[in-house]
């Protein structure tokens, strides 16, 4: 218990410190991660109503903000990482601020963003009761060599969930995990309904073993199917239409069909977690009022006109990005890194097709790998006005040259940190830490 | 899987205009008919290789000639007459999936490299085309003797951006395979490393190269960043589709040459 102490202290002080140096999230967590091993299963060993991951390639900084927006619409109090920092110590640092001394977490529930391989590590300090599975796709290959091994990842992570599991049903990557949760583990789908089931292949790996006798799961009165009515309004659905629950139709903030398989997949989960409790009224309030996360589309007002932060992380991710912002005409500018968080390997952008962009052209290609980017645009036939390796000298050649116009910057996470720290200075953007409350 | 129409097979190129597949008319076929072929696409094309596909189609159309892309699919007959050939890494789920394809095809591969037929393997593709590759259980699994090396399956992964010397120029690109592939006594390198593993990460060779056909662990994809390698390969294969030389158009490849340029610059100290 002393030694608990001492680590929420030590850890306290180091997020202090690194919050006035304006710095790294996860430094703090791995204070306190040294001082107490056992510091995450005390911290979360009197959370009541259950501790939640959600996993998967794509999706999960949005659906986990959807999911912990529509429990605390119910009243919950629910203990989130929200900085996007999603590693074992990230959840940590975030932890520390809300501890009391004790170091026991006060909330009734936690809902824990976690990419796959640290999601693996998390379960083996502190075994979830429920996990949410989003999707497999090709993502930062250097540390998942392969898709069937992150695949095999969230499987595991399944089998060690105690109560309940969510599935994506039209990723066979994931809807497969079902024959490996424990015995008395519930199961619940969340999918697409039939009627938009066409535009699957947009946003979604293409799974290569496909003679196999794998049978997809049918979908059941629990388990929500999203049916968009227009390209921003959507219901989801649970069980026969017409027969079953149905939340919506509404509208979310964030624009595009990857984020309404979010809600559908958030809805599902706090559906199957809020239990007799869940009310369709109050999840549709939540999800309406849910800003997008930063980098998802985030809008900066600057003078006047609005400029859109798009993060692109992986080919599924930048195809679902070109497909809901590509069509509206605006200037473009693409911004692309190489560092370890942006993925070392940019062979993934032959796998995009651009083609939506060669009406309009891009403005500007920057980051590390700004000639690669423009390379590869030539190959599309997609006109490139400039290229600037320096991300700043590029806005603000960016800027210059289209005042008074929309403007789109598609960028990889390292890149984007910057950009966002350079328009942070100049426009007014919430900080990065502080904008999930 | 074969009795499907091949267009439900085939996958989508990035880039590459619907039809490309089709054999154009005399009078729509320029400088000539090129056939390249894109062996397993779906199951042997991870990390961007049907990038390769696309820049050899993309310049081969600059150059004036007419690319047909053939995607040869597990069971599907093989074209007839192949001027290129390109395959790329997969992941072992695909990788099992070729194996026998690759075995019912393997006399007309040999034939065609023999005949001196332009060819690029890259990484799984790289292994398949060798003799032989051992598992880390010990186990051997024959691979199609073209190339004269053998690879050795690895706990490690060799993962990291690469800088060649090769006779093409400096080659730049992207490596990650857990093989370790020794190159047999007569087998020259495709290339000599400059930063990164190569074909084990002990004797700086990359790749190997016999008559025309190159096998690399490069990704990247290796060709649009090397546009040498790439009309090397085109250049080849004009001459086999045609009987005449190859007649260049001048290229303006000013932002590959800064990209490659650029990684050298970077990776080499
Ligand atoms: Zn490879």
């Amino acid at each position: 218990m002393l030694r608990t102490t001492a680590a929420v202290v030590a850890g306290k002080a180091a997020r202090a410190a690194s919050r006035l140096r304006g710095g790294g999230s996860a430094l703090p967590g791995l204070v306190a991660e040294k001082v107490d091993p056992g510091f995450l299963s005390h911290a979360l060993a009197d959370v009541p109503r259950g501790i939640v991951v959600v996993s998967g390639t794509n999706g999960k900084t949005t659906t986990t903000k959807m999911l912990v927006a529509v429990l605390r619409g119910h009243g919950l109090g629910v203990f989130t990482n929200p900085t996007g920092s999603n590693f074992t110590r990230g959840v940590i640092s975030s932890m520390l601020g809300e501890l009391p001394m004790g170091g026991r977490l006060k909330a009734d529930m936690a809902v824990l963003e976690l990419d796959e391989a640290h999601a693996l590590k998390f379960a083996a300090a502190v075994r979830p009761t429920h996990a949410l599975l989003l999707n497999v796709a090709r993502d930062q290959l250097d540390r998942f060599a392969e898709i069937d091994h992150t695949a095999q990842l969230l499987a595991s992570l399944a089998e060690q969930t105690t109560t309940g599991v969510v599935l994506n049903i039209d990723d066979s990557f994931i809807s497969r995990i079902r024959d490996r949760v424990a015995d008395g583990v519930a199961v619940r789908y969340f999918g697409v309904d039939a009627s938009i089931a066409d535009r699957l292949p947009e946003i979604q790996e293409q799974d290569v073993r496909f003679d196999d006798d794998f049978v997809p799961p049918k979908p059941g009165a629990d388990d929500g199917l999203l049916k968009p009515s227009d390209e921003r309004t959507f219901e989801v659905l649970f069980g026969e239409p017409g027969s079953g629950q149905h939340v919506g139709p509404l509208e979310l903030q964030q624009r595009g069909l990857a984020a309404m398989i979010n809600a559908t997949a958030a809805t599902t989960a706090a559906r199957m977690l809020l239990g007799d409790e869940f009310d369709a009224a109050r999840a549709e309030a939540a999800l309406r009022a849910v800003t997008p996360p930063f980098g998802r589309g985030e809008v900066v007002m600057v003078d006047g006109q609005p400029l859109e932060l798009v993060l692109v992380k992986n080919p599924a991710g930048f195809t679902v990005a070109l497909g809901t912002y590509g069509s509206t005409p605006v200037s473009t500018m693409i911004a692309i890194n190489d560092n370890y968080a942006d993925g070392r390997d940019v062979s993934w952008l032959y796998d995009v097709s651009f083609e939506s962009l060669r009406e309009q052209g891009v403005a500007m290609t920057s980051g590390v790998r700004a000639y690669d980017m423009a390379l590869r645009l030539q190959y599309d036939d997609v006109s490139v006005d400039a290229i600037e390796p320096d991300l700043e000298e590029a806005l603000d050649a960016f800027l210059a040259a289209h005042h008074g116009q929309p403007m789109r910057i598609f960028c990889t996470y390292t890149a984007m940190m910057s950009l966002r720290r350079v328009l942070a200075a100049r426009y007014d953007l919430p900080d990065i830490g502080e904008e999930a409350s | 899987m074969s009795n499907l129409p091949l267009q439900d097979v085939d996958v989508h190129i990035p880039g590459e205009p619907e039809g490309s597949a089709r054999v154009p008319s005399a009078d729509r076929a320029g400088k000539g008919v090129i056939n390249l072929v894109h062996l397993y696409p779906r199951e042997m094309s991870i990390y961007g290789d049907l990038g390769n596909t696309r820049c050899l189609a993309a310049r081969i159309r600059r150059h004036g000639y007419s690319p047909v892309v053939h995607q040869h699919h597990p069971g599907a007959q093989f074209p007839a007459e192949p001027h290129l050939l390109v395959g790329g890494g997969g992941q072992d789920s695909g990788q099992v999936r070729v194996e026998a394809d690759l075995e019912h095809i393997g006399d007309r591969l040999r034939e065609l490299a023999e005949g001196g037929t332009p060819m690029l393997m890259i990484c799984g593709m790289y292994q398949l085309f060798g003799n032989a590759f051992i598992t880390v259980e010990g186990q051997r699994l024959p691979g199609l003797g073209i190339l004269d090396v053998t690879t050795q399956g690895n706990a490690k992964r060799m993962i990291g951006p690469v800088v060649l010397d090769t006779e093409f120029g400096e080659v730049v690109g992207y490596e990650n395979h857990s093989g370790s592939t020794t190159l047999g006594a007569g087998q020259a390198p495709f290339g000599t490393v400059r930063a990164g593993f190569g074909n084990n990460g002990s004797d700086r060779t990359e790749g190997a190269r016999m008559n025309n056909v190159v096998g690399s662990y490069l990704h990247g994809p290796i060709l649009p960043a090397n546009p040498a390698l790439a009309d090397a390969l085109i250049a080849l294969a004009a001459e086999k589709a045609t009987g005449r030389p190859f007649e260049p158009v001048s290229q303006d490849d000013a932002v590959a040459d800064q990209a490659r340029m650029r990684q050298v610059r970077r990776l080499v100290k």
